[in-house]
């Protein structure tokens, strides 16, 4: 039940699309329209998940007094408001306390209002702060130490410089047929679509091939890891 | 005060919480911080009730019920193949009762295997397949060119392409030993991962700067609104 | 304690103040930089132009307010650069954080800008399904299964699809003549490829923060018709744009503006890692007397 059921879903989910990816048959057609809408059904439900854990854990901290637990108050205070503000839809106070509009982005919500002033700038912040760090470890960290590093730190001064109007100035003075390559801007398009190419290719497919073999284990029941113990 | 200034003062001052992390981590990032994963986690679950639960699954089982609120239910069949997706979702949420939590697996077994199937198939085709394609498909010599450089250009550029992939290939195969051409095919290949890095670097700078311009423009706006 | 020693170890909130600095005061400038566009920008605005009136682009909005300031210039100009060639614009979003976007979009851009467009007959608001690779996926087998309703604007409140007019040729994605997404990460623009453009052969294209551009260059031209990377990669296409259409003005030329502060923060950045260099060479040299 723990672990034969789980492996004979995953078997036959994995294998019917791709069945149905190789095999026009009408069975499989609507295996291939209905996994995919099933998926997107439980994934909802993960949200509600996501959701419950958070709460669970930060109520585990609270009632334990665990080390900076007041903090996990905001936390459940700020879940709680925006949960209740979106699934009543409740509103700003513009027109009414509640506004059953399919619109979640409609401005008389209050759950469109507090994405607006804790959601997008919190998030934007955090983001944003990686700015000041990135400068910072490149000061730091970023050496010319052997000729790789050389390769890597020159092929990052061309697009920093390149991406911008002022490489355009810099090399302003090369002439014609060479500018085409030889422009700063035009040289850091040149390696974006070429060398940069290569290197991601080459990436993109071994991760390809780490993902297709990884995605057989599973769907042949060899790989059985994240199933945990129990049978 | 109207509510437009309320909310753009607590997004300014939420906003210096945050970038008071820069001068060392201090109880207001960490009341914004807490403040936005709870909203956030709330958010999330919030969008995938009114969104999908509601009208992709509530709707279609008892169209009837639910008309009212989504104009598409009314004069609907209920389809009734959508027990399969609740009955799943509601058996992923047993993970919050630590004594029946095994049951979530059968639900994560079948993302599990949506994913893999889909994947498979996808990375094969994108990622794979046509990126071989793509390689073998470039002609190594041009065929035409409005000039002498651009055609000994168009030449080298496909041959970077080409070499490039082939040695960043032998770089990531270790079965055989990395010496004699096949360690310098992989050592031209380290090469080419570099020069990829480094533009991967180039361009994470630039995403990061632009983050931080978008942030200092809410904050100059903020200012405005008061002198 | 020598110069090149101080400076390798400065504290790192000079280098934050720095930086802030130098974003800061060409900012105050408000002044557009001149930006000369690429051949991969250039690709995604010729293919665009090139779609006959009437023709139908969805535009995906798959990003958050984290990496607005680099998506919404490149969502904004493609939206402006549709209704201004009378397609018809399909808004929608595979993240959850999309649909205040797209309402943003629509009260910035198409309603001052295009008064004289319908919603409902010539730009639509299909916002925010969940599924990410599953939701594309099943849009490509039946789109309306997904998209029951559309969103609503304004006082037009939410429809069913088959009563509104731009969806009565809409089944499937292939239905569509362009599919632009606007991406910051997982799901995005490399999933609009993979399970919309590859297995359907309807022409995608879009844009992408910074970050992710440099991955999606081997999906170009075939797979990916063009790709707008970052601010730069926004401002090439506002370039374009403004080149074309002087009547945007200086309210289609966001990124052009964002990307002088943007050109002296990467100057400073380059100069730091000169600077880091030079100190790390002269002290290294030190020792080895």
């Amino acid at each position: 039940m723990k672990r034969t059921i789980p492996i004979l879903i995953t078997a036959v989910v994995g294998g019917l699309l791709i069945a149905a990816y190789f095999v026009p048959a009408p069975f499989l057609a609507s295996a291939d329209r209905l996994i995919p809408d099933f998926f997107n059904i439980i994934a909802a439900f993960a949200f509600v998940l996501g959701g419950g854990n958070l709460l669970r854990v930060h109520l585990t901290k609270i009632s334990r007094r665990d080390h900076e637990w007041t903090y996990s108050v905001v936390t459940v205070v700020g879940f709680l408001v925006m949960l209740l503000a979106g699934l009543l839809k409740l509103g700003t106070g513009e027109g009414g306390a509640f506004h059953w509009t399919y619109d979640l982005a409609d401005g008389r919500l209050l759950y469109d209002a507090l994405y607006q002033s804790v959601f997008t700038p919190c998030q934007a912040t955090m983001f944003s702060l990686l700015a000041f760090f990135v400068a910072s470890a490149s000061y730091r960290a970023f050496r010319a130490k052997t000729p790789e590093a050389t390769v890597l730190l020159i092929a990052a001064f061309v697009i920093l410089i390149g991406r911008t109007f002022v490489g355009g100035y810099l090399t302003a003075w090369i002439p014609e047929p060479f500018s085409e390559y030889l422009h700063i801007p035009n040289l850091s398009a040149w390696i974006m679509s070429f060398p940069n190419l290569a290197g991601q290719r080459t990436i993109q497919m071994g991760i390809a091939l780490g993902i297709i073999s990884n995605s057989l284990r599973l769907i042949l029941g060899i790989e059985r890891s994240h199933l945990g113990g129990g049978d | 005060m109207d509510w437009s200034t309320v909310q753009l003062w607590v997004g300014a001052l939420l906003t210096l919480m945050i970038f008071s992390f820069l001068y060392k981590d201090n109880p207001f990032y960490k009341f914004a911080e807490h403040l936005f994963v709870g909203v956030s986690a709330a958010y999330w679950m919030v969008q995938g009730f009114w969104q999908q639960i509601v009208p992709n699954l509530l709707a279609k089982l008892a169209p009837g019920s639910f008309e009212n609120i989504i104009e598409a239910a009314r004069g609907q069949q209920p389809e009734l193949v959508y027990i399969i997706p609740l009955i799943l979702g509601l058996i992923l949420l047993t993970r919050l009762i630590p004594s029946i939590a095994w049951f979530s697996r059968w639900s994560m077994a079948f993302i599990i295997g949506y994913t893999a199937g889909s994947n498979l198939t996808r990375y094969l085709v994108s990622d794979f397949i046509k990126q071989v394609e793509k390689t073998l498909a470039l002609p190594l010599v041009a065929t035409h060119a409005d000039n002498w450089l651009q055609w000994i250009m168009y030449s080298v550029s496909n041959l970077v392409v080409f070499g490039g992939v082939i040695c960043g290939l032998i770089y990531f195969y270790f079965s055989k030993e990395h010496t004699g051409a096949f360690g310098r095919a992989s050592r031209a290949g380290i090469w080419v991962l570099m020069v990829a890095f480094g533009a991967s670097f180039g361009y994470t700078v630039m995403a990061r700067i632009s983050l931080l311009i978008g942030r200092l423009e809410f904050l100059g706006s903020w200012i405005r609104s008061f002198i | 304690m020598g110069f090149l020693e101080a400076l390798g170890r400065l504290d790192r909130r000079w280098i934050f103040l720095l930086i802030a600095v130098s974003v800061t005061i060409p900012l105050l400038l408000q002044r557009p930089a001149p930006v000369k566009p690429s051949p991969i920008v250039r690709n995604l605005y010729t293919a665009i132009d090139a779609l006959p009136p009437g023709s139908k682009l969805l535009l995906s909005l798959d990003y958050g307010p984290s990496t607005v300031p680099e998506n919404d210039p490149m969502a904004h100009a493609i939206a402006r650069h549709a209704l201004s060639k009378d397609l018809k614009l399909y808004v929608m979003t595979i993240w959850a954080t999309g649909p205040p976007l797209i309402t943003n979009l629509f009260e910035t851009v198409i309603v001052p800008g295009f008064p004289g467009k319908t919603y409902g007959e010539d730009y639509l608001n299909l916002g925010y399904k969940v599924g990410n690779q599953g939701l594309i996926q099943s849009l490509t087998s039946d789109f309306r299964n997904q998209y029951t309703q559309d969103v609503g604007w304004g006082d037009i409140a939410a429809r069913p699809v088959g009563q509104i007019p731009m969806m009565s040729t809409i089944r499937t994605i292939k239905d569509f003549d362009f599919i632009a997404g606007i991406g910051s990460g997982q799901p995005g623009l490399k999933e609009w490829v993979q399970f919309a453009g590859d297995p359907t052969g309807t022409p995608v294209g879009g844009g992408v923060t910074a970050v992710e551009a440099p991955l999606l260059y081997p999906y170009y031209p075939t797979q990916l018709v063009g790709l707008l990377g970052g601010l730069a990669g926004a401002a090439e296409y506002e370039a374009l744009l403004v080149e074309n259409h002087p009547e945007f003005g200086e309210a289609a030329q966001v990124a052009l503006i964002r990307m002088f502060p943007q050109t002296v923060a990467h100057l400073v950045i380059v100069s730091f890692v000169l600077l880091g260099n030079i100190s790390y060479f002269a002290q290294r040299g030190r020792r080895r007397k």
